[in-house]
Parts: C-alpha cells; sequence; structure tokens
C-alpha cells in the first residue's frame, strides 16, 4: 500500500488521538518503525495491521475509525492540500461526484505509483447516486464515506451518507444528494496552492 | 493586403449562426473585430484581463500588441497571418503574454481566440480567476491541478530528502568503520582504547604515519592516493590478530591497538615487519607508487595506571621521534626519549 494513504492513517491518528496513543498503536501493529514515509510503499499486511490495532487500542469499531479517516484527511489542517487537490474536480459537489471516476487517473498524474481504488458512479436521478468501489481492503469504503461527507460540508452542500452492504471486493455507498447549496462552504482560489501563492 | 480580397468564399447555408452569448461560453476569450480592428464583441474573461473599462468600441491594436509574427499592426496583416499561432501581449503591461488564432469572419471582421499559454497559473492568481472563467473543455483547470499536485510531491520529496540526509549523517556519526579502507575509524579506537584500559590485559599502542603519501597523492592524484591507503590497510590487517584493533584516524595516519603485547621487542620486530611490507613498491594502473612508514609505540606496562590520551601521546611522540631519526623507523616511547 502506498506511503500516501499509511501517513494519511498515521496523521489523523496521531492528530485525533495524539502521538503517544499513536506510539502504543504502532507498537501493538508491531511496525519496525515509528512513522511511514509518504513516498515508500509498504506491504499491506502493515496497513491491515495498524488499522486492527487501532480498534484494539481505541477500543472503537473499525468502521467508525475507518469514517474518521476519510473525515479528517480533509478537514484536519494538514489535508488542506488534499482538500484542494479534490476541489479542482469541480464547481458544484455535484460537478465533485462526476469527477470522482477520474480520480485515480488524477493520483496517478500526481504520482505515478499510486494506485487509488477504481470508482464507479451511477447517477439515479433527483439527487441520488451510488459510488461502487474496488477496495483494496475491507473497509476502505467507509474512509470514501468520511471524505465524502467532509468534501460536502466543503461545498456547502447536504448530502446523506450511507454504506449499502455488499459481498465481495466492492464496496457501495449511496448519496443522496439533498441540496447542493445549502450553506456557504468554504472558499476555493484556483491559484492560491502553488508557488508563490503563499498568500 | 486588400481584407476583401481574402474572404473565403461564403456559402450562406454553411454559416453558423450562433445566438448571443454562445461565444461567451464556448471561448471565453474571444475578440470579434471589424475589418478596421474596432472592437465589436469580446468574451468575458478577456474583459477581466483587460479591465479598463469599455472594450467595446476600441481599437484592437491600440490595446493589444502582437509581437510575433513580427511587423503586425493592422487587420489587413491579422487577415494575412490567418491560422497562424499569435504571440501578444497588453500595451503598457508587462504581465503574462498571450497566444491567439485570427480568423475570417463571414462579414469581412476577424474573430481572435486568445489563451495564457504557460503564464497560466500568474494570470488565474493575478486576475483571481475560477473556473467560470474558462469554458468547460478548457484544460486550464487540470494545469492548475497538475501544478499543484507537482508542488505538493516535490514538497514532499525534498522532506525526504531532508530526513535521509539527517539520518545519514546521523549514522555516519555513529558508524565505527573507516569508509574508504573498511579499517576501524577514530571512534572505535577511542572506544577499544577505553575498555583496554580498564581491562588488566597489557596491551601495546602503535601509531604509524606514512613517509612520502603527499608525493603519491600529488603526481598520480587522489585515486592513486586512495588506492595506496586501501593497500596499507591490508598489510596491517594482515600483520595483525583477531583481537588487535586497526584504525585509521586520519589521512595516512594509523593507530593500532595490540592485545597481550609486554615486550618492547616483540613490538619492534611486529612494527620491523610492517615497515618493510609498506616498503614495497605498489602498483596502481600502470605506474608504481613508493612509500615508507614511521612507527611510534608504546606499552600499557610501562605506565603505573592506564590513562589512554596519555599513551596516544606518547605513542606520538615516539612517532615524531622515529621520524627525526630518519624515514622507516620504528620507535619504542620511553621516559627518557
Amino acid at each position: 500500500m502506498h506511503g500516501l494513504i499509511n501517513r494519511a492513517l498515521e496523521n489523523v491518528l496521531r492528530q485525533r488521538h495524539g502521538t503517544v496513543q499513536w506510539q502504543r498503536i504502532a507498537a501493538s501493529a508491531g511496525l519496525p518503525f515509528e512513522s511511514f514515509e509518504p513516498l515508500l510503499t509498504y506491504d499491506i499486511a502493515l496497513t491491515e495491521a495498524v488499522i486492527a490495532a487501532a480498534c484494539r487500542e481505541l477500543e472503537r469499531p473499525r468502521d467508525s475509525i475507518l469514517e474518521d479517516v476519510g473525515t479528517a484527511l480533509i478537514s484536519l489542517p494538514a489535508g488542506e492540500r488534499l482538500r484542494r487537490l479534490l476541489r479542482f474536480g469541480g464547481v458544484t459537489f455535484h460537478d465533485f461526484l462526476y469527477s470522482l471516476e477520474d480520480l485515480p487517473a488524477r493520483a496517478r498524474l500526481a504520482l505515478p505509483d499510486l494506485v487509488l481504488p477504481g470508482l464507479r458512479l451511477t447517477d439515479l436521478e433527483g439527487g441520488e447516486f451510488r459510488l461502487n468501489a474496488e477496495v483494496p481492503f475491507a473497509g476502505a469504503g467507509c474512509i470514501l464515506m468520511g471524505l465524502l461527507r467532509a468534501m460536502a460540508d466543503d461545498y456547502g452542500a447536504l448530502v446523506l451518507l450511507d454504506m449499502i452492504p455488499t459481498a465481495g471486493h466492492t464496496e457501495e455507498i449511496s448519496i443522496l444528494l439533498l441540496d447542493a447549496a445549502h450553506a456557504e462552504g468554504r472558499p476555493f482560489d484556483l491559484a492560491a496552492g502553488v508557488a508563490g501563492g503563499t498568500r | 493586403m486588400d481584407a476583401a480580397s481574402i474572404l473565403p468564399t461564403l456559402v450562406p447555408d454553411r454559416c453558423l449562426m450562433l445566438p448571443a452569448g454562445v461565444l461567451d461560453r464556448l471561448m471565453p476569450m474571444y475578440l470579434h473585430l471589424s475589418a478596421d480592428g474596432t472592437i465589436l464583441a469580446h468574451g468575458p474573461t478577456l474583459g477581466k484581463i483587460v479591465g479598463s473599462g469599455r472594450l467595446t468600441g476600441r481599437q484592437f491594436f491600440d490595446l493589444f500588441d502582437v509581437r510575433s509574427p513580427a511587423g503586425m499592426g493592422s487587420t489587413a496583416d491579422l487577415f494575412a497571418r490567418q491560422g497562424q499561432r499569435l504571440h501578444l501581449t497588453l500595451r503598457g503591461r508587462t504581465d503574462a503574454g498571450l497566444r491567439g488564432l485570427a480568423l475570417a469572419d463571414a462579414a469581412a471582421g476577424l474573430v481572435l481566440n486568445l489563451s495564457f499559454g504557460i503564464g497560466l497559473v500568474d494570470a488565474v492568481r493575478q486576475h483571481a480567476l475560477t473556473d467560470a472563467d474558462f469554458a468547460p473543455t478548457d484544460l486550464a483547470v487540470e494545469m492548475l491541478y497538475l501544478v499543484e499536485a507537482k508542488h505538493a510531491v516535490l514538497e514532499e520529496f525534498q522532506r525526504l530528502n531532508r530526513a535521509l540526509q539527517g539520518a545519514k549523517a546521523a549514522a555516519e556519526e555513529q558508524a565505527l568503520t573507516d569508509t574508504l579502507t573498511g579499517l576501524r575509524n577514530r571512534r572505535a579506537l577511542d572506544t577499544a582504547l577505553a575498555a583496554a584500559c580498564a581491562g588488566r590485559r597489557a596491551f601495546a599502542l602503535m601509531h604509524l604515519d606514512l613517509d612520502y603519501f603527499k608525493a603519491v597523492n600529488d603526481s598520480l592524484g587522489h585515486a592513486a592516493g586512495d588506492h595506496v591507503l586501501r593497500h596499507v590497510a591490508q598489510v596491517l590487517t594482515r600483520e595483525m590478530r583477531a583481537d588487535d584493533v586497526v584504525a585509521r584516524v586520519g589521512g595516512d595516519e594509523f593507530v593500532i591497538l595490540l592485545a597481550g603485547v609486554t615486550d618492547p621487542d616483540q613490538l619492534s620486530q611486529v612494527a620491523e615487519r610492517i615497515i618493510a611490507g609498506l616498503s614495497q613498491p605498489i602498483a596502481y594502473e600502470g605506474e608504481v607508487c613508493r612509500i615508507a612508514a614511521s612507527v611510534g609505540m608504546t606499552l600499557s606496562t610501562s605506565y603505573p595506571r592506564c590513562v589512554a590520551d596519555q599513551m596516544l601521546q606518547d605513542a606520538d611522540h615516539a612517532l615524531y621521534a622515529a621520524k627525526r631519526a630518519g624515514r622507516a623507523r620504528a620507535v619504542v616511547f620511553t621516559t627518557d626519549a
């Protein structure tokens, strides 16, 4: 699993629960180091071990932890980069949903060895969507759901999200877009994130 | 050139009629010029960039400077250069250049479409442009995405590099091996010497300095010098036993800790063998390097109490006595030396 994803998981656990708790989780997972390097690639068994250790140490269900990770990826200050990169996907939350299918290709443009799960969006009309993800590990869909929740907030959209039980290597999220302009949303300045743009 | 003479033959049913506002969406940076260069209409994004009041009714060449192709100063020139890539700037402004394309319309006028090209990021920042300022078919936003993603990745790589640099420095700091020769380094020697001093077993210390090494370096280069140092390391290792410590402590300086040696004569014999070994010519890429070695020694049995620094200093004294006595000598330290 790409280090970027492992590091994101680590950052979220660190920031939500503190460094001491993270160190406990890392030790319980048997990590041979204290921190993931975002640009290296790790055996997926390590990712699995960290998630399992987090469930044990934090005494929380797996899905809840993973959804929290997805939300925190965007909403924590360290997530500003990712938030911006995702906002390039569309002007509205509706556009953004449609850009999700391009997400793996966009990720590869930035980092050729970053493999994101394949995503397929089905528009059921009337603001109802289904998002299918080919997940690399069980519960990865919950991360995606947390991320969608945070992005909906970012766009100021009111949505209802739910995991639909599935079997096998795909997970499915139902998305009900109730109001695309429910709240103000956070501003997005196209050129704010690049060189010289450290305003 | 007469504008009318190069007008394409118009076939009415092949002329595309567009309602007002359509071009605004399709090409938000278009300009529509009359035959005399008056701006008849323009896209909204272009209006934002020019920014100085109404554009319609003004002269194209008053506002824009066509930098290339050279010598463009009239609509006739634009007609003549239809379909060619134009490079333009706004008159009196130093900011990002624009690129463009001019084609005749169906009524003796011209349509120009402009874009930012490589200056896109600066232009977006300077004019606070948003997605809505670009046609949905334009890849400008994808380019901005890529620039930002590249930035993020580069930053991360720089951070990783700094981390690795720090780890490398720390590892080198803690390393006990001299990377050139594979012998122990100063740090390792200090540790071994402290341990020997604390232990009960007698030992000897040998300080060895190469003679004529600088000459090899100067005449045959650093690679030859490195080769010689590796050769010296081999000779020293060959002469020593497993529990002796051989360290390179400086450019061409070596310190050897010989465990269990109490006899000055035996020590001198070892030194003589080393000196003899190092006096043999060393072949290097068809050349021959000649060096020698001077050795100063001291024995732990000469001291009532072992003090590492004192022993190192005394071995050093003996070494200089050896050098003074001529090269390729070995001297054992005595208090009256």
